[in-house]
């Protein structure tokens, strides 16, 4: 469904994705590791379309069609869901507007009716029980002094409500207590389809004993430098990262 | 300054003109105050630039333009207003009208509700109760700055008298819908006064409309006294047209433990001045100003604040928010003033504005005097765009680029909508927030007033 060519992409005239390639077909979950400051965030915003990163050479199709020429909203509405590592508060938007407008502008493309106020209030409330968010916490402005374990709670539960077929997931575990990391991990278990797929950004191997992936990616310094079974995952916790930076060392020296 | 002294020579000439005809339908108390009122205005003169308070303002403009009249009704005109009926979905007041600051009633000026509150004229309010106008009239609209406000002592005859006897509590609130309509250029004043007694509550809306599109410039002063432990709101609502000038001053006067809010929603206007004075006068008084404005084209709104803390133990809240479009231009000052023996003070303020484009331009300022030392403040203000990583956010849900910054905008407002306490009209301001970002909201679009009624008789 996606599939990442040599892509490069820098903010403000800093190179920070040096050429990366990725393919995921559907139902696959990848996981991307990698050091502080590698790039992981800014790959998932190349991929959610924040304008700020700009696209210097390579390319990004999704299901056949070039993804670096949809506006972030069309991506949405196509399938894309980011789940931001820091997830914004926007006061005096309530989250029912917004996850209102959110739901009906999906199936404004589906060419679909929008839902009336009963279905959706349903839904939310069918969506909360899924992910087992604190219901209150849809009454009040989006992630407007949530905690930062409820902010990533909310990341999943807007996921839940908008299905996509492909989910980002930076971080959504840093930050989290035992209970939290099980309620988000079950909540991407509960929404996983054979057709729908995952990257799942993480720095702990924790994460994926819940959500198990096909496969584990090192991003370091822009570039996708290993990739391998979920075993990595465990090898790396072990091991940190030293290992792999000389890997690369010695791969460019040779 | 040859420009201030002309606009000085034609006040005098319209104070010339008319005291006599405003003073023969005026109580004698109101009168009383009349001419050295005058002479402080011609002392002071019309706000300028050079004046701290009225630094982003100018007002040269409006007060240089020949109106055609200085508003004195006639018979016909209370006819025409008799018939105006405010059809208010939902919100249930008790309602009252000004026409060009006029109580445009021919009986039934003043009427008494049972609940024992009266509600009505001023002028026919100094003649009814001459013990009441005394004790408050004239004493707390004071300044030794703004010649606006004593050209109002000077010439307003009328406005709007509300009296809540001592331990009465006002479940539905008084609206005020204030017309401003003519044929021709007309510049007009009035003066409202409003006495809540001692362990009594009471909210007043006011709405502020033009209903023709000739050149208006409105001067009004409000005072308001608000007894021990009562509860007092306003929330004053304009929607005028872009050649409309609107300044108000409104005077809060606070005993021991009351509670006060204010809250000027300013949806349109041409140029609109909206002062208001706080004054914190007894031990754990509270008051909380509010500002909103949404401006484009050439509009200008200007809000300033000043709150006097006197006695100890008081908090006073101030918080403002402005959306500026095209060439608009906006100005916050806010001025908190601490006296020495208010001691356990707390005082706070916020600005925020939003510019929406490069030539829209606003101007904050915060005053602060503090002499006593057991004092909590704080102040902030910011002038940006909209947040691009909020935008960001909605648009990666699939809400696309228009909608989403409309929903930051309506979110922005909110948050001074939503102390709003009158449910109503707290979602009909939502609504008409929402209409005037979309740009649907015209001048003649009826607001809480269905201006239509009146236009078609
Ligand atoms: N808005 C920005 N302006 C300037 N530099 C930026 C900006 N955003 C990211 N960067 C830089 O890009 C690099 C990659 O950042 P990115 O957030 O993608 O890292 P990451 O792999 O997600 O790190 P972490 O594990 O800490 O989340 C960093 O050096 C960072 O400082
Ligand atoms: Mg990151």
């Amino acid at each position: 469904m996606l599939v990442i060519n040599n892509l490069k992409a820098s903010i403000e005239g800093k190179n920070i994705l040096k050429g990366v390639n990725l393919e995921i077909k559907p139902g696959e979950i990848h996981a991307i590791m990698g050091p502080n400051g590698s790039g992981k965030s800014t790959l998932a915003s190349v991929l959610a379309g924040r304008d700020l990163v700009k696209v210097t050479e390579g390319s990004v199709t999704y299901f056949g069609k070039n993804l670096l020429e949809m506006s972030a909203e069309d991506r949405a509405k196509e399938g894309i869901f980011l789940g931001f590592q820091y997830p914004i508060e926007i006061p005096g938007v309530s989250m029912v507007n917004f996850m209102k407008a959110a739901v009906n502008e999906q199936r404004k493309h589906k060419g679909l009716e929008p839902l009336s106020a009963s279905d959706f209030l349903k839904m939310m409330r069918e969506k909360k029980e899924l992910v087992e968010i604190d219901s209150k916490l849809a009454n009040r402005s989006v992630n407007e002094g949530f905690s930062g374990g409820e902010k990533k709670k909310n990341e999943i539960f807007q996921m839940a409500m908008l299905e996509p077929k492909l989910a980002i997931l930076d971080e959504t575990d840093s930050g989290l207590d035992i209970d939290a990391l099980r309620v988000v991990a079950n909540g991407v278990n509960k929404i996983k389809r054979p057709d729908n797929s995952f990257i799942v950004i993480t720095h702990y191997q924790r994460l994926l004993d819940y959500i198990v992936p096909d496969v584990v990616h090192v991003l370091y310094d822009g570039r996708i430098v290993k990739t391998a079974g979920k075993e990595l995952a465990l090898e790396l916790e072990e091991k940190g990262y030293d290992w792999i930076k000389k890997e690369v060392e010695n791969n460019i020296l040779a | 300054m040859s420009g201030n002294s002309e606009i000085k020579d034609r006040y005098l000439k319209l104070y010339k003109d008319n005291i006599e005809r405003i003073s023969g339908n005026s109580s004698p108390y109101i009168n009383f105050f009349r001419e050295a009122a005058f002479e402080k205005f011609k002392t002071l003169g019309v706000p300028s630039k050079k004046d701290e308070a009225y630094k982003y303002t100018n007002l040269d403009t409006f007060f240089e333009h020949d109106y055609k009249s200085y508003f004195m009704p006639a018979p016909s005109d209370f006819k025409k207003a008799e018939e105006f009926r405010c059809d208010v979905p939902d919100l249930d007041t008790h309602g009252i009208i000004l026409l060009n600051g006029f109580y445009p009633t021919i009986y039934d000026k003043l009427r008494q509700l049972p609940s024992g509150v009266w509600i009505g004229s001023l002028n026919e309010a100094a003649i009814k109760f001459p013990d009441k106008i005394e004790k408050h009239y004239g004493k707390y609209a004071q300044s030794e700055t703004d010649g606006l406000i004593h050209l109002n002592t000077s010439l307003a005859s009328d406005g709007v008298f509300v009296y809540v006897p001592e331990g009465v509590t006002l479940t539905k609130p008084v609206q005020v819908v204030n017309l401003v309509q003519s044929e021709e250029d007309m510049f007009n004043q009035h003066r409202n006064l409003v006495i809540v007694e001692k362990n009594a509550e009471i909210s007043l809306i006011v709405c502020d409309h033009t209903l023709s599109p000739q050149k208006f410039l409105t001067n009004a002063v409000t005072e308001v006294f608000v007894g021990e432990n009562s509860h007092f709101d306003i929330i004053r609502v304009q929607n005028e047209h872009n050649n409309a000038c609107k300044i108000t001053h409104t005077f809060i006067h606070q005993e021991k433990e009351s509670v006060t809010s204010s809250n000027n929603i300013t949806l349109h206007g041409g140029l609109i001045r909206n002062s208001t004075y706080h004054y914190l006068g007894g031990e754990k008084a509270e008051s909380y100003s509010y500002g909103l404005f949404l401006t484009d084209k050439w509009q200008h709104v200007d809000n300033y604040v000043n709150v006097d803390h006197a006695f100890p133990n008081c908090t006073s809240n101030q918080l403002f928010k402005g959306v500026l479009d095209d060439m608009s231009t906006g100005a916050f000052a806010g001025r908190i003033l601490v006296r020495k023996d208010a001691q356990g003070t707390n005082a706070y303020q916020k600005n925020n504005n939003i510019l929406l484009t490069d030539d829209a331009r606003m101007f904050t300022k915060p005053q602060l005097e503090i002499y006593a030392d057991d004092v909590k403040c704080s102040h902030g203000a910011t002038i940006g765009q909209l947040d691009d990583d909020a935008l960001f956010y909605l648009r990666s849900r699939g809400i696309n680029k228009r909608d989403a910054r409309l929903m930051l905008m309506f979110g922005f407002a909110h948050e001074l909508i939503k102390n709003i306490k009158i449910e109503p009209l707290r979602d009909r301001m939502d609504n008409l927030v929402m209409q005037r970002l979309k740009g649907e909201l015209s001048r003649c679009a009826s607001c809480l007033v269905k201006c239509d009624n009146l236009q078609n008789k």
